[in-house]
């Protein structure tokens, strides 16, 4: 139980570089759907299974055959690829610096404090009843904003995507 | 916490958030730069849901529920500006796009 948590791990962070690595933003997709995979195993595993079953169905799922889709539309004719060189001088380098600096200054951060032991859970954690009871009951508000959140995102869509002819 | 540890699932969530940040500083195609955003929301969940493990809040659900859908709407605006870009212009370079006409 415990290595596919290890591996799950890794392979999550080896496609978070397969995303900025990738030369080609079909492969970049294909890492992300791995990381996003990998990360539900980890859900899975820390206790949330519906948050775990959410992010595979919805997130990897929808969003990232959004991606897909809107790759495979726009490049059909040739591959988009950025210039050889930026127009920033050293911009490159500059941020992976500021990449290795942040790293380290969050590991900093959170690995100075001793975390206390897990809570000893109450039954049904995780699970789909548990999750509808707090959204339903205490966090109903947030419901509500988040389907006008949803709405405002499609009428957005369909406005930017409709042509003025 | 199985396999890893809390600390593990921080290293983990830290790692990943960085590799979202850098990739927004580094890559210059739009495409990968919103996908380095997603990994950014990935991260922040998986930190959520750690911290409700440690307490027992259903809480950190909601919260990751709130950030996969936020996510969600984000790439489709995001992918809509997007499209248009690449329509008006065929700018695969975030440095070679000046306005955005309809």
């Amino acid at each position: 139980m415990s290595a596919i948590v290890v591996i799950a791990a890794v392979l999550a962070i080896a496609g978070g570089i397969g995303v900025i690595a990738a030369r080609v933003p079909v492969h970049s997709v294909l890492a992300l759907i791995l990381t996003l995979v990998a990360l539900a195993v980890l859900f899975i595993a820390a206790g949330a299974e519906y948050m775990g079953l959410l992010q595979v169905i919805v997130y990897a799922g929808a969003v990232m055959v959004m991606f897909v889709f809107v790759i495979s539309l726009l490049t059909a004719r040739r591959e988009p690829v950025e210039r050889p060189q930026s127009l920033l001088p050293g911009q490159e380098r500059a941020g992976y610096v500021v990449g290795l600096v942040l790293l380290a200054g969050l590991l900093t951060a959170m690995l100075r404090h001793v975390y206390p032991e897990p809570a000893a859970l109450p039954a049904g954690y995780g699970t789909v009843r548990a999750f509808g009871t707090a959204l339903f009951h205490e966090h109903v508000f947030v419901l509500q904003l988040a389907a006008l959140l949803l709405m405002v995102a499609a009428v957005g869509v369909v406005l930017l995507m409709a042509r003025r002819s | 916490m199985s396999g890893l540890g809390i600390e593990g699932y921080v290293i983990v969530s830290a790692v990943l958030f960085v590799l979202g940040v850098t990739g927004v500083l580094v890559r210059r195609s739009p495409l990968v730069m919103l996908m380095a955003i997603e990994l950014m929301w990935g991260a922040a969940a998986l930190l959520v849901l750690t911290f409700g493990r440690l307490f027992g809040y259903m809480d950190a659900h909601v919260f990751a529920f709130m950030i996969i859908v936020v996510g969600a709407a984000e790439a489709a605006i995001g992918l809509a500006l997007i499209v248009q870009m690449f329509r008006t212009k065929e700018a695969a370079d975030v440095d070679d796009v000046r306005a955005l006409r309809g």
